[in-house]
């Protein structure tokens, strides 16, 4: 499994004030100042009512809905998440995806912002918007309905002998990313949305996933994955110019937007148990406790694929899950930005398992087929992380640029 | 818990707090809510009734207003009408292309636990400074005779009149919703079979209120499962 990162530097870079700055500049720097420092508190127009001195410091943050990129992507990820996929009812006409998608970008405007949706009737659970993000991606089925040519790479992922995947994890027409840094907030807000589509979809799958809570690590601090390992160290970091280069599709109706991968890895813990810390660190290439290369150095020292055991063979294996996933001996390099989630779920009753568990990997990048595969294909070719991870799930959406108030979400794209 | 307390006071954004914040949404997102003062309108409805003279409907405005979908039949138009225009209203009639009548509604406990509305006579005051709140389970506006199926994500016009000729035209947002089922019982009306002590919602498509348009048939839980949730 490629790993994330997560916790991204506080620091709004310039993107983030550019996207700002559509809505008033520093909104989105107090948003994620609120996740990042964890003691900010939310966007003074939104919470008017409340003294800053009691909005509860995890609870009254925002993050801005409209803006140039849609929010989710680059904004820090939160510590709770809900992925729905939907397909659209037969019925459902170019005409049709339109209204819904006004719909929901209502409701995601309002949620957002912590007011009750339109016809909330739990208007009491949107008071808390928790750094709360809505993310919506295009899946084929969904162009193909609104009478718009699909970009050429929205197509399912091909097949990786690794794979296993389940038709209940996979696909879909319609993708909302729903995350704050609260469960509760999350669980309204998905079923506010899918209120909305109910007339127009119907569920595909959702996928829960969880990261850190609020407050429990530093600022910055990379994802640890139920493995136990640091997963993202690698990542672009979010605000610079090598994010937007890696991540933004540039031209296009998509411009301003970007590709979103889904794969639903379960992972096999009661194997990993028995690995022992060598073997566990061999796999990845990579110290589990300081996420260090086994070349040495801490967590963010550049990994010196050449340096050589005493026996002549690479510190770094060739089969590592670091070296494959960063085609150090295939010539090539590519680049994703990882934002997953993990999860766990009770196993099925009988089954002797201790845990149901893995990760929603989640990834983003202008072009999947040059970014996304190539990588993809070097793990499922050679990967000693394998033997403990397989797929389960998989699907691609078209992720269109952010609106400005008053359009509503993927109108640039499809109309 | 009862399904049948449908009279929660802060069901929109602006009923419990009718605040800045409520203000601003109306202005960012319904941009087409519009005014109209026809004074000829009001030369002849106006009267007695508006001490401060004017027919216009600056200051009233109708925050988040939206529509119950519906197939055919009847269904429900909610919002927040607050009135700042310097004096008293009193909205006595409503109208929209979508729908052959509007009636102006309150709802009433009738008396087995279940919830009936009926037409308001005289309408419905709008004090100076204050608001009416129409919302599912309480006092709302009737559409009825719709000409065309009500669909999620449509708009529709209403235009409200208050007696002393003020007008106001808004842009009300269709939205599926379970709730807002309940019972109608026209004056004259016997309640034969509709009257089924409006407790029990799945007997209420027949009546007329259309519920879940848009839908389609294969998901019969719909309403249930909404109201469940609410246990």
């Amino acid at each position: 499994m490629t790993a994330p990162d997560d916790r991204t530097p506080a620091r709004p870079g310039r993107r983030h004030l550019l996207r700002a700055g559509t809505l008033g500049a520093g909104a989105l720097g107090i948003g994620a100042a609120g996740v990042g420092l964890g003691r900010s508190f939310g966007d003074p127009a939104a919470s008017a009512e409340e003294s800053t001195q009691d909005a509860p410091p995890y609870g009254a943050p925002t993050v801005p809905f409209h803006g140039v990129h849609q929010a989710g992507i680059e904004t820090p990820a939160p510590a709770s998440a809900t992925l729905l996929a939907l397909d659209l009812r037969e019925d459902v006409d170019r005409d049709g995806v339109l209204r819904m998608l006004r719909l929901l970008t209502d409701d995601a405007a309002r949620l957002t912002r912590g007011e009750p949706a339109l016809a909330d009737t739990e208007p009491e659970l949107a008071s808390e918007p928790a750094s709360l993000t809505i993310t919506a991606g295009f899946g084929p089925g969904l162009m193909s309905r609104a009478e718009r040519p699909a970009p050429d790479w929205l197509a399912p992922l091909p097949a990786f002998g690794i794979d296993e995947l389940e038709e209940q994890w996979s696909g879909g027409d319609l993708l909302l990313q729903v995350a704050a840094d609260d469960p509760l907030t999350v669980s309204h807000a998905a079923r506010m949305l899918l209120k909305d589509a109910r007339a127009f979809t119907t569920l595909r799958w959702g996928q829960t996933g969880f990261r850190r809570s609020p407050g429990v690590v530093r600022p910055g601090s990379t994802l640890r994955n139920l493995f136990g390992q640091l997963d993202g160290t690698a990542n672009p970091a979010p605000g610079s110019e090598h994010f937007a280069k890696v991540v933004w599709i540039e031209d296009g109706p998509f411009a301003g937007g970007t590709s979103m991968v889904v794969r639903r890895i379960r992972m096999d813990l009661d194997g990993w148990d028995e690995a022992d810390r060598g073997a566990r660190d061999a796999a990845t290439g990579t110290r589990q406790d300081d996420g260090a290369p086994l070349s040495g150095g801490d967590e963010s020292t550049p990994p010196d694929f050449e340096k050589v055991s005493a026996n002549g063979f690479p510190v770094i294996g060739e089969f590592s899950h670091m070296r494959r996933a960063r085609g150090v001996d295939d010539g090539e390099h590519q680049e994703i930005y990882r934002r997953p989630y993990n999860y766990e779920h009770a196993p099925a009753p009988g089954s002797g398992l201790l845990s149901e568990a893995g990760q929603v990997f989640v990834s983003f990048q202008a072009d999947p087929l040059t970014q996304f595969l190539p990588i993809q294909r070097r793990l499922d070719e050679l990967d000693l992380l394998n033997q403990w991870t397989t797929p389960i799930g998989s699907a691609v959406f078209a992720i269109p640029p952010g609106c400005a108030e008053g359009e509503f979400l993927g109108q640039s794209v499809l109309e | 818990m009862s399904q049948h307390s449908l009279s929660q006071r802060s069901f929109l954004p602006s009923a419990g707090r009718p605040t800045r914040r409520a203000a601003l949404a109306a202005a960012l997102l319904l941009p087409l809510a519009a005014c109209s003062s026809d004074p000829s309108d009001g030369s002849e409805a106006g009267g007695g009734a508006s001490d401060g003279g004017g027919t216009s409907a600056e200051g009233l405005t109708l925050v988040d207003p939206w529509v119950k979908a519906a197939e055919e039949g009847m269904t429900s138009a909610f919002g927040t009408l607050t009135n700042a225009t310097g004096r008293a209203l009193q909205l006595i009639a409503a109208s929209t292309p979508s729908a052959g009548m509007v009636e102006l509604h309150e709802t009433m406990g009738d008396g087995s636990g279940g919830m009936s509305m009926q037409e308001k006579e005289g309408g419905f005051p709008v004090p100076d400074g204050g608001e009416l709140v129409l919302e599912p389970g309480g006092d709302h506006l009737m559409l009825m005779d719709l000409s065309a199926p009500l669909r999620p994500g449509d708009e529709v016009e209403l235009t409200l009149q208050c007696e002393d000729g003020t007008e106001l035209v808004v842009t009300a947002t269709v939205k599926d919703f379970a709730g807002a089922q309940e019972h109608y019982e026209p004056e004259g009306s016997s309640g034969s079979g509709a009257s089924d002590g409006g407790g029990e919602h799945d007997g209420h498509d027949a009546d007329g209120h259309g519920d879940h348009g848009g839908h389609s048939a294969d998901e019969p839980a719909e309403g249930s499962d909404a109201e469940d949730g609410a246990e």
